[in-house]
């Protein structure tokens, strides 16, 4: 009876040893390999607009170059809240950050953009009709001012479609999101209604009776589960998904349907060197209305918390790698890979990012 | 209420059969309700079993196929760190209570750990975050291990102070009686002859917390690579289901069934080796 | 020599034991103080108004968890009442009908498997089962057929409730004295009548406390609630309409939450949560504890 106490205690403290050393070979630098493993570990998180493209470079770009990158995909709110805590390497937003939120940070915070999306207006509907909205009815839809599918709103920009006597029931998303912020962002600029009781933001207060959702995936499932269902999530969530999507009335008057093309139009305009610019309801001809550019951030300083220069040169690198060679995964997850404008412009920020005060790209 | 009133005999005895059945009939709907949850998953589950789930680690979104193996080791690894935390804490704690019985701090202790089985798993969540997370500038899996094992002392502290308490003061007194040390005592004598309770207890915390999401959400966080440092963030199997339960993909919800079906399978084992240490072992003279 | 280290030995035993019992208390003390020490801005922030205000706006800093406050004690007290009648049969049935024997064993086990399963696992059923049954039932109300809501999440977390609820008063009702039942059957009374005129209101005040743990319980159940509650935070018009509780706020917003007073608010709800749960289990344990002594 003893013995076996025994052996118990002394296999656990083995196993306390055994877990406790390969743990603190990861922080102190003895260990050579370990802390060359600590290095390649990199930590990223938010944005569930980017999740789908995110998760696919870095799975590519680990094959290659031996990072393992974690990429958690918790919502542009917590991401930019993880990065300020200095709990991720970066994080990911499909907002660039606001003046509050800049000054919030300690050091400063850099952000270039990856790849463009689009949020889409989904719905789950019998037969699923293809329906066109108007900014309006969109708005009014949002604010519960159009209650029932079939109401007279939207029968009117949708002859001859058959529309079932249902409640709507809308969804959006219960998180800090970057999507809701695109999405607001466009509604704030087309309808002042909205602008007065909404407004835009990554967390806002929607009208009473609508059910909120934790990420792009917890919208995108609600909507397949939900007869009645309707909510804006990001274009590969979407096509993924075979959900039907509502074409909306751009700037110019057209009924645009959500695609890779109709949304990239907007963004070939002008970048400034900060890369903070909204391209919802451009005025190209075709262009889909919202659309945006998504963003990741990091420190401009990439010396902090005792983190070792490898680590900030492996990380800057993976992000320069991302605007450059991971474009080409953009495509067949349906986002629109970076124009060269924008490119140009996140290699300026990229180049800008320092170790102790020097440059880590050369 | 008279013996003789037959018509009234009748009523009552009419209102009992009454009576006896929706006791019954309510009771087998319970029943009933565990066999339609364990059936859902079961089904749910079992066509999402295959060698996969097992090995490989998760795919990027959109491409089939896939596992948990990451959130699997991760999970093992979470609970086995608590469980060397809370263990020799939680024994020592039992013991004490077991000895000082009636004593006045004996009972606040008891009291206190009463109190620390109601608390939300999602508090002791925020706690750990702002007492480890925070401070050391990470997520990590032993953050999460520090959260689990608080969740897991009460049980822990109470199956050994009931075990030692039935153990008759007999056997204690006979080995102080020959010389033996107090501490003798209790490593060779109490622990010993009571290693089927409070075994027992271990096992009833491990499976309170290896379905426990709520506290890891911001303690061990997630991650999608096979993890070997207790001190990088680390995916565990009720995560990789919470993050999977709500999302439009239908090869993350196999998954996720999958995962239930694991953990669900995983727990009622635990519950199997509880009831069998109840009967095999319990102190008996 | 060694009877020295022997000695030394069985001090420092005694001792850790000691110290392990006093660190327990020292560790919900801590909790406390924690909670307290980090919300403190919040407090402070927020006012009293804080517990009824019913708007919560982390956009403009304007925090009220009044909303959060009536959907933890609706969807909760709910629950209760949808499992309280199949606890007390159920505990009926295994402590007075059939208190031995193998059938009732199992039962027991089969009652206890209830527990076994996680809540992130529930969750994730009801919205595949119950979610869809009332997203029908809304349809046929014409109400917005969302599915998820207050009814739902009760309806789920009363199954969670119900393996503790039954073992908890199960124990009370078996500690009846069994010369108080023998006497009221020795008067011709039937088991109907031994029950609810002997054994219900001699253990009334035991079986409240179970309930009142299991209300416990239901107050900071997180994440089934999270799944199927809708998370909306808004004062409910209905039991179908989304709600949020309390747990569920912290669940999807603390990782997120930028500002001081907003992860602080977060905190506070976290505080209250404390504060109640540990009422309820004093008081519920000091009376199971009368009850069943």
């Amino acid at each position: 009876m003893k013995n076996s106490i025994l052996k118990t205690l002394t296999l656990a403290g083995v196993l306390v040893i055994g877990l406790s050393s390969c743990g603190n070979g990861g922080d102190k630098s003895t260990d050579q390999n370990a802390a060359n493993d600590a290095d390649k570990q990199i930590l990223g998180a938010g944005s569930t607009f980017g999740n789908p493209i995110y998760t696919k470079m870095f799975s590519e770009y680990g094959k290659t170059s031996g990072i393992q990158t974690n990429y958690q995909s918790i919502g542009s709110g917590a991401g930019v809240k993880q990065l300020m805590n200095k709990l991720v390497d970066f994080g990911a937003s499909d907002a660039f950050l606001s003046n509050k939120e800049d000054s919030a940070c300690s050091a400063k915070v850099v952000e270039f953009p990856t790849c463009l999306g689009a949020v889409v207006i989904s719905y789950n509907l019998p037969e699923n009709p293809a329906l066109k909205l108007t900014p309006e009815v969109l708005s009014d839809i949002f604010l519960k001012k159009i209650t029932k599918w079939n109401d007279k709103k939207i029968a009117e920009v949708n002859e001859g479609v058959k529309l079932p006597d249902m409640d709507i029931t809308v969804v959006h998303r219960s998180d800090g999101s970057g999507t809701t912020y695109i999405f607001t962002d466009y509604l704030s600029k087309v309808s002042d209604d909205f602008k007065s009781t909404v407004g835009k933001g990554k967390d806002v207060k929607w009208p009473e009776g609508e059910i909120g959702e934790k990420g792009n995936e917890g919208c995108a499932g609600f909507i397949k589960q939900t007869s009645g269902a309707i909510g804006y999530i990001e274009l590969t969530y979407a096509l993924q998904n075979n959900f039907t999507s509502a074409s909306l009335k751009n700037a110019a008057g057209n009924f645009v349907t959500p695609t890779l093309e109709s949304a990239s139009l907007c963004a070939n305009g002008d970048i400034p060197a900060d890369t903070r610019i909204s391209i919802v309801n451009s005025n190209v001809d075709q262009a889909y209305p919202i659309s945006s550019f998504t963003w990741v951030l990091l420190y401009k300083e990439q010396n902090y918390n005792n983190r070792s220069k490898d680590k900030a040169t492996n990380l800057v690198k993976e992000l320069w790698w991302m605007i450059h060679e991971g474009q080409a995964q953009a495509k067949p997850l349906n986002y629109a890979p970076l124009p060269a404008k924008a490119v140009a412009a996140a290699e300026g920020v990229l180049k800008s990012v320092t170790y102790g005060g020097q440059p880590i790209l050369q | 209420m008279t013996p003789f009133d037959t018509r009234g005999l009748k009523r009552r005895r009419f209102k009992d059969k009454i009576f006896t059945s929706i006791v019954w009939g309510l009771t087998f709907s319970c029943l009933l309700v565990v066999f339609i949850i364990l059936f859902y998953i079961f089904k749910k589950g079992i066509g999402s079993i295959n060698w996969a789930l097992f090995t490989q680690g998760p795919k990027p979104v959109g491409e089939l196929g896939g596992g948990i193996s990451n959130a699997i080791v991760g999970s093992l690894m979470v609970v086995v760190v608590a469980a060397l935390f809370a263990i020799p804490m939680g024994v020592s704690v039992g013991i004490y209570l077991a000895d000082n019985r009636g004593k006045k701090w004996a009972e606040r202790v008891a009291i206190a750990v009463d109190v620390l089985q109601g608390i939300p798993s999602i508090v002791i969540g925020i706690v750990i975050y702002i007492w480890i997370v925070k401070p050391v500038g990470s997520f990590s899996s032993l953050s999460g291990s520090v959260a689990l094992a608080i969740m897991m002392l009460p049980p822990i502290i109470k199956n050994t102070e009931e075990t030692l308490v039935l153990i008759p003061n007999t056997l204690k007194e006979a080995s102080l009686g020959l010389g033996a040390s107090y501490f003798k005592t209790t490593m060779k004598i109490l622990l010993p002859t009571g290693i089927g309770g409070i075994f027992g207890g271990c096992i009833i915390g491990i499976a309170r917390i290896t379905g426990e999401v709520a506290p890891l959400l911001f303690t061990a966080f997630g991650n999608p690579a096979m993890v070997k440092s207790i001190f990088k963030p680390v995916d565990t199997v009720p995560k990789v289901i919470f993050a999977y339960a709500s999302s439009p993909y239908d090869d993350w919800r196999r998954i996720a069934w999958g995962g239930s079906l694991i953990l669900v399978v995983f727990i009622i084992l635990l519950n199997a080796i509880i009831k069998l240490f109840e009967r095999k072992w319990k102190v008996q003279f | 020599m060694k009877n020295r280290w022997r000695i030394l030995e069985n001090k420092i035993f005694v001792r850790w034991l000691s110290i392990s019992a006093i660190l327990t208390m020292v560790l919900l003390l801590m909790f406390f103080l924690t909670l307290l020490v980090s919300s403190w801005p919040a407090i402070k922030a927020n006012g009293f108004s804080f517990l009824w205000s019913k708007n919560w706006d982390p956009v403009n800093s304007h925090f009220g968890m009044l909303p959060f406050l009536i959907g933890t004690l609706i969807t909760s007290f709910l629950a209760l009442l949808i499992s309280a009648p199949f606890s007390i049969a159920a505990a009926l049935f295994l402590g007075e009908f059939y208190p031995k024997g193998v059938i009732p064993n199992i039962f027991r086990n089969v009652i206890d498997l209830l527990a076994a399963i996680p809540s992130v696992v529930y969750g994730f059923w009801g919205l595949y089962t119950i979610a869809p049954l009332i997203s029908h039932l809304q349809q046929k109300m014409h109400l917005q057929a969302s599915g998820l809501g207050i009814f739902t999440a009760s309806i789920v977390l009363s199954i969670m409730l119900i393996p503790y609820s039954v073992s908890l008063i199960r124990q009370v009702i078996s500690m009846t004295p069994t010369p108080l039942k023998e006497a009221a059957y020795a008067l011709g009374s039937t088991r109907r009548e031994v029950i609810t005129k002997v054994i219900i209101p001699s253990n009334i005040s035991g079986i409240s406390a179970g309930f009142l743990l299991s209300l416990g319980r239901a107050l900071g159940e997180t994440m089934a609630v999270t799944i199927l509650i809708g998370n909306a935070p808004e004062l409910p018009h209905s039991i179908f309409s989304p709600s949020y509780t309390m747990a569920s706020v912290i669940a999807n917003e603390f990782t997120e939450a930028v500002d001081e007073i907003h992860t602080g608010s977060l905190i506070e709800i976290g505080l209250l949560l404390f504060v109640v749960t540990t009422i309820i289990n004093l008081i519920g344990r000091l009376i199971i504890k009368r009850a069943i002594a």
